[in-house]
């Protein structure tokens, strides 16, 4: 396996997104009251990580050390706005249902943690290679949980009636509301955690949860920005 | 309707009935990180009171007099389209600035809230508040009303699910389901308990 496949199967299975790191959790939760606003935010974050960690990548040696993470924020948000006005223009009805979890992609700490811990590492191809493995990873995550609240809540499959054709089938309506959201995460976690268990038994152990589900702000991706910080003032 | 009818209306709203963790998913993450015991999730709530109430001011102000002054539109200058990545910037610089000053100036706040201020940097509920003040068309104090109702829901909530934690954290609960995974099923269980004030306004 070359590099570039090397960083797809690291971004879509082996530490995927949503699933292993757990990050970005708010439009996780969020967005995924059906299939198709969870794809149309998996994919918008994603073009926003491809071309951050490009040109994150490319001007890595010229940005100084001591405002990078500025730098990059002003790097993401640009691109944010971005997508943000092609998806007013052009899809107006997922622009509608994403709302203001479109420009909050700017505050997904998976974005600034692959900045943080890879493009400004590595050159400009493998960070294009990485974005689109961890961007295609969250967005397997957001249409797998959207698929499964939709299914359940509405019962229909990307919008076509699925369980709700079978007659005398009544949907679980509080799924597609946000006490579902919850529900389904938590049983996604207990489910996690039991892989994660397994995997540990047989001697190859998953990489931990690096976000805040883990309640460790030391390996956040934005931990740049505050753990420092947090520090001294737990000294102090 | 009233001014004060109005405010009271956009405080109760957004602090109980729209609560900014429980159904709209913003700031999740110091509300599944810090919540593990009461007084530091007070701490926590209390910071975010306290930036997001200065952040809606600031880039209420900002939004009003910079990126949609009346001057500049009228001739044919629209700089909306920056709101993003100006508030953005603006809430980083303003948490690094109140940071400094309560060090400098109130050291008692700031031995309870200093630790959680640059927590709250990229929290995504003050960019979202600030974000929301526009979609609503809020004036500068309904602006600001939002903003701080709004972090007294946060504060409601993350100080419930610390009470409920340290009450569970000695049950029996099944092993895949300790840690994060009960969090968020109390979590779902708090959710439904808010649904019920949807009734309110």
């Amino acid at each position: 396996m070359n590099k570039y496949a090397e960083r797809l199967y690291n971004g879509i299975i082996k530490e995927n997104p949503t699933f292993v790191l757990m990050l970005g959790m708010c439009p996780t939760l969020a967005v995924t009251s059906s299939a198709i606003n969870g794809l149309g935010m998996g994919l918008s974050t994603t073009v926003v990580l491809v071309f951050a960690n490009l040109l994150i990548s490319l001007f890595r040696k010229v940005i100084p050390n001591g405002v990078r993470i500025p730098a990059f924020i002003v790097i993401v948000a640009s691109l944010v706005t971005i997508v943000q006005l092609l998806m007013q223009a052009y899809m107006q009805d997922l622009s509608k249902a994403l709302g203001v979890y479109i420009p909050l992609i700017v505050v997904n700490c998976i974005i600034l943690g692959r900045a943080e811990s890879y493009a400004s590492k590595n050159g400009p191809v493998e960070s294009i290679f990485d974005g689109v493995g961890m961007g295609l990873g969250f967005t397997v995550g957001l249409t797998l949980i959207g698929l499964i609240r939709e299914i359940l809540g509405a019962g229909t499959f990307f919008n076509r009636p699925f369980l709700s054709a079978i007659e005398g089938f009544t949907p679980i309506t509080i799924f597609i509301m946000a006490p579902g959201a919850f529900l389904v995460l938590g049983f996604l976690v207990a489910g996690m955690n039991i892989i994660r268990k397994k995997m540990d038994d047989r001697g190859t152990p998953l990489a931990e949860p690096a976000g805040c589900l883990s309640g460790d702000c030391a390996h956040c991706g934005q931990s740049a920005m505050c753990t420092g910080k947090s520090k001294e003032g737990e000294k102090a | 309707m009233s001014t004060l009818a109005s405010l009271m209306l956009i405080a109760v709203g957004s602090a109980i009935v729209n609560n900014v963790v429980l159904s709209q998913f913003l700031g999740i993450c110091p509300f599944l990180g810090v919540s593990k015991n009461t007084k530091t999730a007070a701490g926590m709530g209390g910071a975010v009171i306290f930036v997001i109430t200065i952040a809606s001011f600031v880039t209420g102000l900002i939004y009003k007099y910079v990126l949609a002054n009346p001057a500049l539109l009228a001739k044919n200058i629209d700089l909306r389209y920056l709101q993003t990545i100006v508030f953005i910037l603006v809430i980083a610089a303003l948490v690094q600035f109140v940071e400094m000053f309560l060090k400098k100036q109130m050291p008692p706040l700031y031995e309870s809230l200093g630790v959680f201020l640059p927590l709250i940097t990229t929290n995504c509920a003050v960019l979202g508040v600030a974000l929301n003040c526009v979609t609503f068309e809020y004036n500068l104090l309904e602006s600001v009303v939002y903003g701080f109702s709004t972090a007294v829901g946060f504060f409601i909530a993350i100080v419930l699910m610390a009470g409920i934690r340290e009450k569970i954290e000695y049950n029996d609960i099944p092993k895949p389901f300790k840690g994060t995974a009960i969090v968020l099923l109390t979590a779902c269980l708090m959710s439904i308990a808010f649904m019920g004030f949807s009734g309110m306004i």
